[in-house]
């Protein structure tokens, strides 16, 4: 009985330890682990501008537009504090919509980021088209009697 | 243990030559339960739930990725378990087991990123990103290729059982890693829609669907992780009597039903 125990402290030590070496180097790794930066960590500085990165956020209401060569897209991406405004040249995927999240990947210039590729963020929540409906309904009477 | 003849009962199934029968007594109701669980949850999944407001179809692809992914970090949890079980009380039946889940761990592991890659592709725009969700899954399943090619390419198998338990220990970091990526950092992969801490926020029959779907890869795992390490027990103890009384009553079977046909 012992030994037995003597081998769990062993094991159980042995585990706890690797835990907290873990935690440790993961913490402080923990801006290159981040996929992408917010809006407001670029507008304050935080993220790589110098080179390739990602800002991931909502594409802003009402700020789609579509150049007239047709492939050049513009648009702004924002986490209701800082909006960056994007410019992107290609195909868009489908889930790609106003009001909903994206992650753009390039590099920011003069202030407007542009993209050399766009990716759609989905949300953790799955409805049933009519639930979605009943949703946006709710959402625009509750702003009707807020005004 | 309260009950400590209840306890002991049940202690008698660490005893390979108590659990190989019950193994196989086993094993073909857990396969039963799986085959009709899978028949309910995809029926559920693909007939019965709705479609997705944002997504439309393709969401379906949840009914089998999620509980694979579930399935995949599980397994290497109880993998973990039965080799530390393992090391510290010396048991010969622990590492048998954790060496009997590792292919299923591998497999799950592999569906998931699989059915992800192809969920993500009409989703998100791309079958792959680097993200710390994706990146943890990927490492996960190479640490099920990394204790399965150990614990297969050394002889001695104490030596061999110590080697994995040591992989399955360590990697079972990797574990929270995981399930908790998507809360730490900024991945490209959503949060988790079911979890313990709040109510799940997708649609009951959806949710129904794929609970049912988790419920058959348990199933379908005990039943083929019990078939998987009957003969392994047999290998293992091939110098000991019972297991030559086993094989001489299982010759005797296969005789007499030779005989018939």
């Amino acid at each position: 009985m012992k030994a037995r125990s003597k081998r769990l402290m062993l094991v159980g030590g042995g585990v706890a330890l690797l835990f907290a070496a873990v935690a440790l180097v993961l913490s402080a790794f923990q801006q290159n682990l981040v996929f992408f930066h917010t809006p407001t960590e670029v507008s304050e500085g935080k993220a790589p501008t110098g080179k390739t990165f990602r800002i991931g956020g909502m594409v802003e209401d009402g700020s789609i537009q579509r150049e007239a060569d047709g492939v050049t897209v513009r648009f702004a991406i924002t986490d209701t504090a800082r909006v960056i405004p994007v410019t992107y040249k290609g195909t868009l995927p489908d889930l790609f919509k106003e009001g909903k999240g994206a992650v753009v990947q390039g590099r920011l210039e003069g202030g407007v980021f542009r993209a050399t590729e766009v990716l759609a963020k989905h949300d953790e929540n799955y409805m049933p088209p009519e639930a979605a409906h009943a949703v946006e309904q709710a959402q625009k009477a509750a702003q009707t009697l807020s005004q | 243990m309260t009950n400590p003849e209840r306890g002991r009962s049940l202690l008698r199934f660490a005893a390979p030559q108590n659990f190989y029968p019950l193994a196989g007594r086993l094993a073909p109701w857990f396969a039963a339960s799986a085959v009709v669980l899978t028949a309910v949850g995809l029926w559920l999944g693909f007939f019965v739930a709705p479609t997705d407001a944002t997504q439309g179809q393709v969401y379906r692809v949840i009914f089998i990725h999620v509980p694979a992914a579930w399935m995949s970090m599980f397994i290497y949890l109880v993998m973990a378990f039965w080799s530390a079980v393992g090391l510290v009380m010396n048991t010969r039946l622990s590492f048998v087991m954790s060496q009997a889940l590792a292919p299923t761990g591998a497999m799950f592991c592999f569906v998931a990123l699989w059915t992800g890659a192809l969920w993500g592709k009409p989703t998100w725009g791309a079958y792959w990103v680097w993200d710390a969700r994706l990146t943890s899954q990927l490492l996960l399943l190479f640490l099920y290729f990394g204790f399965i090619a150990l614990t297969r390419a050394i002889e001695d198998p104490r030596r061999a059982d110590r080697a994995g338990a040591i992989i399955a220990l360590v990697g079972a970091v990797n574990v929270p890693i995981i399930y908790f990526s998507v809360q730490w950092w900024n991945t490209l992969h959503q949060g988790a829609s079911v979890s313990l801490t709040k109510a799940p926020s997708m649609a009951t029959t959806m949710l129904t669907g794929m609970l049912v779907m988790a419920l058959a890869s348990w199933a379908y795992t005990l039943a083929v992780v019990l078939w998987r390490v009957r003969p392994m027990i047999l290998e293992r103890e091939r110098h000991t009597e019972w297991v030559g009384a086993e094989l001489e009553r299982a010759a005797k079977l296969s005789q007499t039903a030779g005989g018939r046909a």
